[in-house]
């Protein structure tokens, strides 16, 4: 099938759009993290208030409602914030139709090869954390902290790894394509937000054992707590979808290679990042290994993500090197 | 805090008087493998046992790159095979790690579930004497009566499980709980887990893969034994007497390419027999492609590759012809530009020793778009356009006799340094053209047919892998979404109206719990409030 070049060049200005964007609202979300007060103070207002019973009756408010929010910041970081989350939206947007207009142009899915599936994964991840402020979690300042890696993440694949739209190999054609890569794609996206968020976690957990240290950020986060929630509820729907995925991609493995499971370099790190998901879910269940150690896990979970997708497909070769890359 | 504690998993056995040091170190041995901790530590093992395999050239993915890896990297390339990491997945190691694993989930799970079957007929707890500890509490006054709080509450907790309970002095509480189908999703994953390792290990035991080329001219495959097979992997209970029969016969074979010789459909025409068709000689059509194996007599045939093979047509000085086609291999996938073999024997010499002398070899390139700079042939394109091979004739002995194995697609280079087998013509040749030797015999090189490669794969339990992977999200998905909850109500009369007191704990996920009990509390306490949120 031919490819339409015009729409094909369309496609990749509305994703560089989408990128230019993407930096605009990021930098906007650093703005009202940096005029954002210390949450450091609140909590000690909160503790002196309620000092005798704060102990085994701290309340499981699950996000406070916003107002309770928005007393705490001030008028000039909500400007910003609020204008982050609307500029976020437009980027979204266009990174959206940047998509649509690739998966036209190559008269396919458009999630193909590495360049397209790095573009899905981010989408992915932006509209997790747009669906998440939506649930009022009181983290829109963080959207930095999510911005930047899909930023670098989409700047890589729009330079070092981009491919032109082209109809796939044949044991790509199958409508497992669509289905398989399409739930690896969002659900590593998703798993990229409580990434961040345990990240975050270790960084202010650092700064509460020692103030010296890394205090220029952690000053300004959400407390130890907030962050490992986030980091807990995301997960617990990023990961079974992403169990899914990797059903799915062993369904469609038997179809196309003459088996559902070969320990093929991709299969195995999949499996390996599934694995430490599972501990990720058992550590919050064991005594002496929430908090930090969970934190710790999930990071890890998703730092191997990151390496299946760069080291396993550019530099070790499998079945799975539909790359399109070099 | 840990209000909910699942450090539950070890029975709580008493110990028997005196003590026998033995049954407690097994007793003790077995609580520490079957404790969250150790499985938690397992699981880590597991991922990180699992890694070398990606990292390191594995046999069963690709044995030459393993040879490679080695020869590369002197004693410690023969340190890591001898501990076993070019075959992580059946290394003793790695095995170890899971079988641990299998039995710390087995010895969690036994438990557990004992556990659950009695908390299915269990009643919620009693409700605590001061709801003010819980995590979550709510106290207030109300115009009601006791009885009409109860039933109000009652009301409101439809579709918990619940109990009412007396408390003397007119004092009444209820103890709700619910998300019991959490614990339900949780023992379901986990013994979906364990059902899915025992379908895998009787997979390994009793599948078979086996691999053949097929010359797509008509030619047939039957699944007869294992010498029928180019290769051939059985699994540790295959003995390969009893393989399911069928048979396949190529017709034809069809590749599309794009312009830049990506390949766009792959397509083998082939009719195949099995079952009450063996007997009746029935021939049915089927169209193999890609991602489209053929499935019969309980075994999957699949497309797995496909090439070339010259058809070459050798004149002896007596008249006498010898026609071959046999498949050379790719050796640029992107191009299919092929190497080969081509052997053959003179016909009507029967002496061995003069045999040795006659036999003859044609090797060298095949490319199915033959560019040439020079006399240097290679192929600019996939696809069968301008095919050419650029090939030798070698003379002499093959070493067909010596009884040693040796590559379909090469010569043994041996007997070339020898001296035995010798050099007597290089040609380039288009389909028609031949080339002369020295004693009058011709070579001609015909034409071109291709050929496919299928692979016969037998795996009696993967649909029950399949059962068990659809249980264990299924389970995974039940327990990860639903949470479980108890809630508490107290009514005491008072001197003016009753008191409510609400008391509320999340036994799993607490986020989450703390807005949905404020929106319960409030309307348990100020009167019913219609909530859309249940
Ligand atoms: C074979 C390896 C295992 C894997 C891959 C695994 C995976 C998981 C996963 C993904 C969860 C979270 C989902 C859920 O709650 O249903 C979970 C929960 C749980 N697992 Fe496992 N598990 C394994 C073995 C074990 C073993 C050996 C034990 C017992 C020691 C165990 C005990 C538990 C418990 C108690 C929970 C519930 C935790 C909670 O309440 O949040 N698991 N497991």
């Amino acid at each position: 099938m031919p490819t339409d070049d015009a729409l094909s060049r369309y496609s990749d200005w509305t994703y560089f759009a989408a990128v230019a964007v993407y930096v605009v609202a990021m930098t906007l979300y650093f703005v009202e993290q940096a005029l954002s007060r210390a949450p450091r103070d609140e909590a000690k207002v909160l503790v002196s208030a309620g000092a005798p019973e704060a102990e085994g009756k701290q309340r499981d408010v699950a996000f406070p409602l916003e107002q309770e929010r928005d007393v705490a910041s001030p008028p000039r970081g909500e400007r910003f914030g609020r204008m982050a989350v609307s500029v976020t939206v437009l980027g979204a947007l266009l990174h959206l139709i940047s998509l649509a207009l690739r998966g036209v142009a190559a008269g396919r899915v458009p999630w193909g090869n590495m360049y397209e599936f790095g573009s899905v994964l981010c989408l992915a991840a932006v509209t997790t954390w747009l669906v998440l402020l939506q649930r009022r979690a009181p983290v829109r300042h963080l959207g930095g902290f999510v911005l930047l890696p899909v930023v670098l993440l989409m700047f890589l694949g729009g330079t070092a790894l981009y491919t032109t739209a082209a109809p796939v190999q044949p044991a790509l054609q199958s409508y497992w394509l669509v289905i398989h890569v399409f739930t690896v794609a969002t659900s590593s996206g998703a798993l990229l937000v409580p990434g961040v968020a345990s990240v975050l976690y270790l960084i202010k957990t650092r700064n509460e054992a020692d103030p010296e240290k890394l205090a220029a950020i952690a000053s300004r986060l959400p407390a130890a707590e907030t962050l490992d929630r986030l980091a807990y509820r995301v997960t617990i729907i990023a990961f079974p979808a992403y169990t899914m995925a990797i059903i799915f991609g062993a369904i469609w493995a038997e179809a196309a290679w003459g088996r559902f499971w070969g320990w093929d370099p991709k299969e195995t790190t999949a499996f390996v990042a599934w694995v430490i998901y599972a501990a990720y879910l058992h550590s919050r269940a064991t005594a002496g290994w929430r908090g930090t150690r969970a934190a710790v896990i999930n990071a890890a979970g998703f730092a191997v993500m990151v390496f299946n997708l760069f080291f396993i497909n550019l530099v070790v070769a499998g079945l799975h090197s539909y790359a399109g890359v070099g | 805090m840990s209000v909910d504690s699942v450090e539950t998993a070890a029975p709580p056995e008493a110990t028997p008087p005196g003590g026998n040091a033995v049954l407690a170190f097994l007793r003790n041995t077995w609580r520490g493998l079957t404790s969250m901790r150790t499985a938690l530590v397992l699981l880590f093992l597991l991922a990180l046992a699992a890694m070398p395999g990606a990292l390191l050239p594995q046999r069963s993915l690709n044995s030459p790159k393993v040879a490679e890896y080695i020869a590369a990297h002197g004693w410690w390339g023969r340190l890591l095979d001898r501990l076993q990491f070019y075959d992580v997945y059946a290394s003793v190691w790695f095995s170890a790690i899971y079988l641990l694993l299998f039995l710390s989930l087995v010895g969690c799970l036994v438990p557990r579930t004992l556990e659950y079957a009695k908390s299915l007929r269990a009643k919620p707890v009693l409700t605590p004497r001061n709801l003010s500890r819980l995590p979550h509490h709510v106290e207030s006054t109300v115009d009601e009566s006791v009885p009409d709080v109860m039933a109000r509450a009652r009301q409101r907790l439809r579709g918990w499980r619940l109990v009412e309970r007396e408390e003397g002095g007119g004092t009444r509480s209820i103890s709700a709980e619910r998300g019991y189908l959490r614990e339900t999703g949780n023992l379901v994953f986990h013994f979906a887990m364990l059902g899915l390792v025992v379908a895998l290990a009787l997979g390994k035991m009793f599948s078979y893969e086996g691999q053949v080329i097929v010359l797509a001219d008509g030619s047939q495959f039957c699944n007869s034994g294992t010498l029928g097979y180019d290769t051939f992997r059985p699994g540790l209970r295959v003995d390969g007497t009893d393989l399911n029969p069928f048979c396949v016969k190529v017709n034809d074979f069809a590749a599309t390419y794009l312009r830049t010789g990506q390949a766009e459909s792959f397509r083998a025409g082939v009719e195949y027999q099995s079952g009450a068709d063996l007997d009746s000689g029935t021939w049915r059509p089927y169209r193999l492609e890609v991602n489209e194996p053929l499935r019969t007599a309980g075994d999957r045939i699949y497309l797995l590759g496909h090439g070339y093979a010259p058809t070459f047509t050798v004149t002896f000085p007596d008249g006498q012809k010898r026609t071959s086609t046999i498949q050379w291999r790719p050796v640029n996938p992107q191009t299919l530009l092929s190497e080969g073999a081509t052997k053959l024997d003179q016909p009507g010499v029967t002496d061995p020793a003069l045999r040795r002398q006659r036999q003859l070899a044609i090797t060298g390139l095949l490319a199915p778009t033959a560019v040439f700079q020079g006399s240097l042939m290679d192929s600019g394109f996939p696809d069968l356009l301008n095919p050419a091979v650029a090939v030798d004739v070698l003379r002499g002995d093959l070493g067909l006799d010596a009884g040693r194995g040796q590559s379909i697609f090469s010569v043994d280079q041996s007997l070339v340094n020898d001296g035995r087998l010798k050099r007597v013509a290089r040609a380039n040749l288009k389909p028609g053209q031949e080339v002369k030797l020295d004693d009058g015999t011709s070579v001609r090189f015909d034409k071109v047919e291709q050929w496919v490669d299928l692979q016969v794969s037998h795996d009696p339990t993967q649909g029950w892998v399949l059962v068990f992977s659809l249980l264990l999200i299924a389970g995974l998905g039940t327990s990860l979404v639903i949470k479980r909850r108890r809630v508490w109500v107290r009514a005491t009369p008072a001197d003016t109206g009753t008191v409510v007191e609400v008391g509320g704990l999340a036994r799993t996920d607490r986020a989450g719990y703390g807005e949905q009990f404020d929106r319960l509390a409030a309307e348990l306490v100020r009167g019913g409030r219609p909530d859309a949120d249940r």
